[in-house]
């Protein structure tokens, strides 16, 4: 595949087959990976239409500055972006981030304002909300709440899901800004009435909890819960162990919130077995493994695993 | 047997610092009523008169409530209950 520059390269991920951890030939699992992307996330798409659409609306000009609170991928692709484009960018991320995001935000010349670890990404937006309004010249494409997040995914993912898997039946990702959910969930219901749309939702040690107030909680405005099937919780012990099961029995090297979507993904497969119905799962490998070896993620026992995860943003 | 239901560290003032405790019923409604008693003050940090709270997030075996039956979600003895607060990812 020939390509003009990077960016053009965008999406067309592979779709692959998981033949040993789907549990028969009529139900199966299917990996998009999105590891494949430019920056090495998912992130890459939401990234490049946040940014080409502010353009378009004659919010970012040459020379202006971007400002996003961002626990990590998502700032590496918009600094990867705005570089190729001639914008700065400053990042707010939670300071329990690990140090390879840290180091790839800095290599694509981004600045980084750290925000306290408790309250986890709560309040790297808190932060950047003051942020933004003590500087009215910076352009927050503010993630959480830009349609165009959902809509790259409407318009790329959802469609080459579809494309590649006309059979589908599931689609499960992590549950972050809800972008991908909202997106895919979207176009794959207008096209698939009956397709259940799973997030799995990461649950992280205590101190991401620590809010001083239960009102201070945060939902994401581009959150609709009327195109969710449902919603898991998935706990940093059982993301690392799918993270190393995709590793030893697919091959797949993969960040740790994909093991939080397997692990949702073979729920749903189950259940599927149970009430002998034919299934067709598709998940979403967010990024891969490379960002989280500091973390120890993929060493030692899973017990050591998970205490080194302890009170880290994973997903 | 009974449910057990882990609390989150913000409201843990109201369960004498403890992690998880125990409940019975057969609804959520029932249980958190049933909490209530030995913790009094919980379930109005939990519910409003229009059912769950905003940002209050309420787990029957790692599955979101909202979608399975909201407060009427049945639940039985052996079942685990987590509430967290509703949280910023990505």
């Amino acid at each position: 595949m020939r390509f003009d520059s990077l960016l053009d390269s965008l999406g067309r991920t592979p779709l692959v087959g998981l033949p040993r951890l789907s549990p028969s030939p009529e139900v199966r699992l299917w990996a998009k990976l999105e590891d494949r992307n430019p920056t090495g996330s998912v992130k890459d798409r939401p990234a490049f239409f946040m940014i080409d659409k502010a353009e378009k609306d004659g919010l970012l000009t040459p020379g202006r500055t971007i400002l996003e609170p961002t626990s990590g991928n998502t700032g590496i692709s918009l600094a990867m972006v705005a570089k190729l484009r001639g914008y700065k960018m400053i990042c707010v991320m939670p300071e329990n981030t690990s140090e390879e995001r840290r180091q790839l935000l800095r290599m694509w010349g981004a600045e980084i304002i750290s925000s306290p670890a408790a309250g986890g990404s709560n309040e790297a937006v808190r932060v950047a909300k003051k942020l933004a309004g003590e500087h009215p010249d910076w352009v927050m494409l503010y993630q959480y709440g830009n349609e165009a997040n959902a809509l790259a995914h409407y318009e790329t993912t959802g469609p080459e899901i579809l494309e590649d898997l006309p059979t589908v039946t599931h689609f499960v990702a992590g549950l972050g800004t809800t972008g991908t959910l909202m997106g895919v969930g979207r176009f794959l219901r207008e096209h698939k009435p009956d397709v259940r749309i799973v997030a799995a939702e990461p649950r992280y040690g205590e101190l991401v909890y620590g809010l001083r107030n239960i009102d201070e909680g945060f939902i994401p405005e581009l959150y609709d819960d009327s195109v969710l099937t449902t919603r898991f919780s998935v706990g940093s012990a059982d993301a690392l162990r799918r993270t190393r099961e995709l590793l030893e029995q697919e091959g797949i090297f993969a960040g740790v919130s994909t093991g939080g979507a397997l692990h949702a993904a073979i729920g749903m497969a189950r259940k599927a077995v149970k009430a002998g119905e034919r299934a067709d799962i598709a998940f979403v490998v967010a990024d891969g493994g490379w960002k989280y070896l500091s973390t120890g993620a993929y060493e030692g026992t899973l017990e050591d695993a998970e205490e080194r995860l302890e009170g880290q943003l994973w997903a | 047997m009974a449910i057990e239901v882990r609390i989150p560290t913000i409201l843990r003032t109201l369960t004498d610092g403890a992690k998880a405790v125990e409940g019975k019923g057969t609804s959520l409604d029932e249980l958190f009523a049933d909490l209530d008693t030995r913790h009094p003050g919980l379930r109005a940090r939990l519910v409003d008169d229009k059912g769950l709270r905003k940002f209050v997030n309420v787990y029957l075996n790692d599955e979101d409530v909202r979608f399975l039956g909201g407060l009427e979600t049945e639940v039985s003895d052996g079942d685990n209950v987590t509430i967290l607060p509703a949280v910023a990812g990505g």
